[in-house]
């Protein structure tokens, strides 16, 4: 296979497989199944796939109904819709009664691009992460999102899961990933500081930590937080003894995100110094997703001068 | 025809039910008995006429899914289902309490028989349908009955759900509204005007019926109908009384959020013993 991949192709690919697997998957969407790919789906199995039309909150709470009766659910649209629009349907309708849903948003972030700030998320995980009996995961490559989504419909109870829009690298080869909710993936190995990244910002944070030591002479790890909830407290603890310092990278406002998550656990059991790079707590706006990257440093010059910036406050 | 012995034990129940209400309220000292009491016959007639259910076995396959989209109604449901045989009768009491299976709304999790948690109005109408979708995947004959306000109704989820219940053909979907007419803030004509509600449903592609919510035989011809309905769902508008079956209660206001007081609740435990034919009021 090539070395890049859609998560959002991969996730139609999941669903299929589990579609032949498992009659009890059902999969929901909302206007958005040429996008988010789950029309894919439909195709194979047309009675198993219901589209909720431009209602997001009609397509959740019906994707809350099919649980309630058993059925494995896959709810899917944009980010910014599906947890903004829907977050009380989410939180109410899904989370309390601790239902068998996953949602499962495509277009997220700010490499959505050309539609502008009105369809990037970059409060999604925010929004999800402090929602009681909710798990998120942000899987970093095509690969690792296939396997999520086989995993989120083994085990009961709601998921969030954040794919994105564009074709990105792949992170892993083909049968070495393995996803494991609640864990970390050391991807590198370092001593001086560990870049802690999710999403389209793990492979971006592995040039940057080549740039880091050849032209800084800087050893940089890079960790994978793939599962931001349940978080890995175990690893980042060791992370934070091993190398003092942290960046988190999410393609995210700062506020609430993963790199806060991480905040969470050091502040109470590890405290260091961590520089947060994600989007400053602004709106997006149109424009190509690699220049709308570079506007917000969102690629390995960002994280390499957040990478100096925190090892000068070790 | 519903049996005049059928229908006496149809109306003692109904009382004891709102009895329940009143007295569940008033020692939690909060919920909402106005539009408990008037949903109360609605709920009489499908839980000890209607639904195919049984409290030894809330889980049976081949059971009817009752949903209360009016989460406020809990009172009404609770007292329901423990002189239906769910839970015992002197657990109605914890209502609202710390550590009480009887939360101020309903929750599926704490509750077998509960078939969903709602109380955030607006969704349990979506959620009906996507349990509609699920049977009619399955093949199975189960059937859907779900009570809405009609306050509720100003929810714009709500307005979605019609859509994809009239779409997806949920003839095994049956939702009554409860149309007492008045919501926290007012009289809804007044508040948000929702008529013509009828024109609106049938506008939507639903079966409309209208009846009495407090007329047990309408109730009981209501459901033939609507089980006989093919290719969409029904909606029966039940008009209705806030506050119905306490003279002083009846289309008061300050009843829906809020409890008889000490002196209220002997009055109303007078009048509903007084309806079942016994004296004295207990707690």
């Amino acid at each position: 296979m090539s070395d890049v991949a859609a998560t959002r192709d991969y996730y139609a690919k999941a669903l299929i497989a589990l579609g032949k697997k498992n009659k009890n998957v059902v999969v929901l969407d909302a206007d958005l199944s040429g996008s988010t790919r789950t029309e894919k789906f439909a195709k194979e199995f047309p009675d198993r796939f219901f589209n909720a039309g431009i209602a997001e909150q009609d397509c959740i709470g019906m994707s809350a109904g099919l649980a309630c009766m058993g059925k494995t659910v896959f709810a899917s649209s944009f980010a910014m819709f599906l947890t903004g629009r829907t977050w009380e349907q989410i939180r109410n309708s899904v989370c309390y009664p601790k239902l068998n849903v996953k949602i499962c948003a495509t277009h997220a972030g700010i490499t959505v691009g050309e539609d502008g700030a009105s369809h990037q998320a970059l409060e999604d995980i925010a929004l999800m992460r402090i929602l009681p009996n909710m798990r998120v995961i942000v899987p970093a490559d095509a690969l690792e999102a296939e396997q999520v989504i086989h995993y989120v419909a083994e085990q009961p109870g709601p998921f969030y899961v954040r794919m994105s829009r564009g074709v990105t690298p792949l992170v892993y080869k083909e049968g070495e990933c393995d996803f494991q909710l609640g864990k970390n993936k050391v991807l590198k190995e370092g001593t001086d500081l560990t870049i802690m990244a999710c999403g389209i910002m793990v492979k971006i944070a592995l040039e940057a930590a080549e740039v880091l030591k050849n032209e800084h002479n800087i050893s940089a790890a890079v960790v994978n937080v793939a599962s931001i909830k349940p978080i890995d407290e175990d690893n980042i603890c060791k992370m934070a003894s091993l190398t003092g310092a942290f960046v988190a990278a999410e393609e995210h406002t700062i506020y609430g995100g993963m790199g806060s998550a991480v905040a969470e656990v050091t502040a109470k059991k590890c405290p260091i110094p961590i520089e947060m790079l994600g989007v400053m707590g602004v709106f997006g706006e149109s424009g190509k997703p690699d220049d709308l990257l570079e506007k917000h440093s969102l690629n390995v010059a960002g994280i390499v001068a957040k990478a100096l910036a925190v090892k000068s406050r070790k | 025809m519903i049996a005049e012995k059928q229908l006496k034990d149809l109306h003692d129940i109904s009382s004891k039910i709102r009895k329940h209400i009143i007295e569940m309220t008033h020692f939690a000292k909060s919920g909402h008995p106005g539009g408990s009491m008037s949903v109360t016959d609605i709920i009489t007639y499908l839980y000890f006429n209607w639904l195919n259910i049984d409290p030894k076995n809330p889980k049976k396959e081949d059971r009817d899914i009752f949903v209360l989209c009016k989460g406020h109604g809990a009172p009404a449901l609770y007292s329901a289902m423990a002189v239906r045989g769910f839970f015992p009768e002197e657990e109605l009491k914890t209502l609202r309490q710390l550590g009480s299976r009887l939360q101020g709304h309903p929750d599926m999790k704490s509750i077998p028989g509960i078939e969903m948690s709602t109380g955030s109005l607006g969704q349990g109408l979506s959620v009906s349908v996507g349990m509609c979708l699920a049977l009619k995947l399955d093949k199975k004959k189960n059937r859907v009955y779900a009570v809405m306000g009609d306050g509720e109704l100003q929810e714009g989820q709500v307005w979605e759900a019609m859509m994809s219940a009239a779409h997806y053909k949920c003839d095994n979907l049956c939702v009554f509204i409860d149309n007492n007419k008045q919501q926290i803030d007012g009289n809804i004509a007044d508040v948000m005007g929702i008529e013509p509600l009828a024109d609106k449903f049938r506008a939507f592609g639903w079966e409309v019926l209208n009846i009495n919510g407090h007329d047990f035989e309408q109730i009981e011809d209501a459901l033939v109908m609507a089980d006989k309905v093919v290719g969409k769902p029904t909606v029966i508008i039940a008009d209705t009384v806030k506050g119905k079956g306490v003279s002083f209660m009846e289309r008061q206001l300050c009843f829906h959020g809020a409890p008889c007081n000490d002196e209220q609740k002997v009055l109303a435990c007078i009048e509903l013993d007084k309806k079942m034919g016994v004296c004295g009021c207990q707690m």
